[in-house]
């Protein structure tokens, strides 16, 4: 009421209030205190993420960004006190054994996904392993490596399967619930559409609802194989290390490379020029993933 | 007054409409005994024989089952686990609940176009021709699309743009691209579930106009909460109503006849005060 033109009111016309900005009233002040503070709070969320990848591309970057690029992103590992190397067999056994885990860990998971979603949403088996998959999401990724081990590194030694195998245990829960969400997204007029056109449930799955669902489908599968690229844990224990290139895809004693374990390994060394590399092998790792989120959304994207 | 004559005749549980004597063809024959959803009964007794060439509206109150019996005619309902279907439905002679009917052929033959716009996430173009692959159509696509866009009255706002998704247009565009999507297989029926009830009057206009156009090579079967809509489209007119009687809301189908008729010589009292708009 203090707003209140006093005198209007015993004229008994109508009131007229007070439309201006109240800087130093309590709620304003309030507002503007809370808004200051979120952008802080914001800012600071943010200075781990940035300075991480500011060390990496300075670090990282030198040998990464040099004139001997080539050699590092091809050539074989140093030895001690060696100058010059790379990390070709590391980008090389990565990419093979993220590679490996797509291909198990994807299929699977859409398939599991479309069980969840839309053949028996409320069934015992669904609600049975979509509590299991939400368990896997937190599962100690050291226990795939521990797990794959017993199942086929005892009998078969390492090789870039074991990895593989491992990495796509750890991706499966991730691809599994995001792509039950994103096909549980797509509007149930829609499916109502492609039934009422005269798509048996398959063709309304096939045609309709994984095209639309794509998009959400294609992030949660970058998400898993973000997270499994960077997995040291698990490799430890499937595909171990080597400082050769994998010459052939044998399950049989073929230990191969990995990024994160050269980065474990190289980064305890006590070399200036295997520290280095670590460094650069980070990065690479980093923009492997960016790369791939990039083409995800590419060909994820609606045609039209 | 007109409150006690309504009720009185609503909860007339065992009250049965006339069957509707069909003076020309038809080409469904609808005979629902009940219709379960779970263990409600959403619908009882109701004969509704729809026509060749014409448009049959179906109108009542909300909860009067003319929508659920107008997705039992295409087995739509189907989709709905807990349903249950007692009565025929015979589309040129054959049952479609029989034993060994596969409903979605039946889907292939009796089109729907529904009452919220549902075009598919892909282009225009691709939508409507999504139908015409699905049965393996091998031939002119072009010409089929723009055909059926055409007819659908919206060939010239989109012929530039049939590479964009089908999703950009307008609600009434949206739904004139559903209905060419429908009508692109030349379905032998058409049911329209309210398809104007998300429109505005402009593009509910123009779906109108385009009714009457199918009319000539399709069959219709529309419901509609419009009665406006019944008198200005509709040849033949079913009105259903609910049975609050017995705890449930059950709903069947109170009289049938020439739009005309129905609407200006009711034979029961209950129709008289609907279409009059003494209750809804």
């Amino acid at each position: 009421m203090s707003n209140v033109d006093p005198t209007a009111m015993a004229d008994g016309e109508l009131v007229r209030p007070n439309l201006q900005r109240q800087l130093l009233e309590g709620r304003a002040i309030k507002n503007n205190i809370l808004t200051i503070l979120t952008w802080i709070i914001a800012t600071l969320a943010a200075v781990p993420l940035v300075s991480v990848i500011y060390m990496l591309l300075v670090r990282g970057g030198t040998r990464l960004f040099g004139a001997d690029f080539v050699e590092v992103l091809t050539a074989l590992p140093p030895a001690g006190f060696e100058m010059g190397g790379g990390i070709g067999p590391a980008i090389l056994g990565t990419l093979t054994m993220v590679g490996i885990a797509t291909v198990i860990s994807v299929p699977f998971g859409i398939m599991a996904a479309i069980y969840l979603a839309i053949l028996g949403p409320s069934s015992k088996l669904a609600t049975t392993s979509r509590f299991l998959a939400k368990v896997l999401t937190g599962f100690p990724s050291i226990l795939a490596g521990v797990f794959v081990y017993a199942v086929l590194v005892v009998h078969f030694g390492y090789s870039p399967w074991a990895g593989g195998v491992a990495l796509a245990v750890l991706m499966l829960p991730t691809v599994v619930l995001a792509a039950e969400e994103a096909i549980a997204q797509v509007p149930q007029r829609m499916k109502d559409a492609a039934f009422g056109i005269g798509c048996t449930r398959t063709q309304v799955i096939w045609k309709v609802v994984l095209p639309t669902g794509l998009p959400g489908i294609l992030t949660g599968v970058m998400l898993a194989i973000a997270g499994a690229a960077g997995e040291s844990a698990p490799l430890l224990f499937t595909a171990l290390f080597s400082n050769y290139f994998i010459e052939n895809l044998s399950i049989d004693n073929n230990p191969t490379a990995s990024l994160s374990i050269l980065i474990y390994n190289f980064s305890g060394m006590p070399f200036e020029n295997q520290i280095e590399l670590a460094w650069t092998a980070s990065l690479v790792l980093v923009l492997i993933v960016l790369v791939f989120n990039i083409l995800a959304r590419l060909f994820g994207q609606p045609k039209v | 007054m007109n409150a006690a004559a309504a009720s009185d005749v609503s909860t007339r549980s065992e009250f049965i409409a006339e069957p509707y004597q069909v003076e020309g063809k038809t080409v469904i024959d609808c005979d629902v005994k009940k219709i379960f959803y779970g263990s409600f009964l959403a619908v009882r007794d109701s004969y509704v024989p729809v026509e060749k060439n014409k448009i049959t509206a179906f109108i009542g109150p909300s909860g009067c089952g003319k929508s659920t019996v107008l997705r039992s005619l295409n087995r739509m309902n189907d989709l709905i686990s807990v349903f249950r279907f007692e009565g025929s439905v015979y589309y040129h002679g054959q049952d479609i609940y029989a034993a060994n009917v596969d409903p979605v052929v039946v889907r292939r033959y009796i089109g729907m176009v529904f009452q919220q716009p549902n075009p598919f996430s892909m282009s225009i173009y691709d939508n409507v021709a999504f139908g015409l692959k699905l049965n393996k159509f091998k031939g002119d696509y072009d010409e089929k699309v723009q055909k059926a866009l055409e007819r659908a009255a919206l060939w010239k706002e989109v012929k530039d743009k049939l590479k964009n998704s089908g999703l950009s247009l307008s609600g009434g565009q949206q739904q004139r691209l559903c209905i060419a999507r429908a009508i692109a297989t030349e379905p032998d029926v058409l049911l329209m579930d309210e398809p104007c009830s998300a429109l505005d009057p402009i593009a509910t206009r123009q779906v109108e106009e385009l009714m009457l156009e199918l009319r000539e090579r399709f069959t219709v079967a529309l419901v509609t909460h419009n009665m406006q809509q019944a008198t200005r489209v509709g040849d033949t007119t079913a009105f259903f109503s609910v049975d609050i009687s017995k705890g449930g809301r059950t709903g069947y189908l109170v009289e049938m006849g020439p739009t005309k008729q129905v609407f200006e010589d009711p034979k029961q009292a209950l129709t008289k005060e609907y279409v009059a708009g003494e209750f809804s």
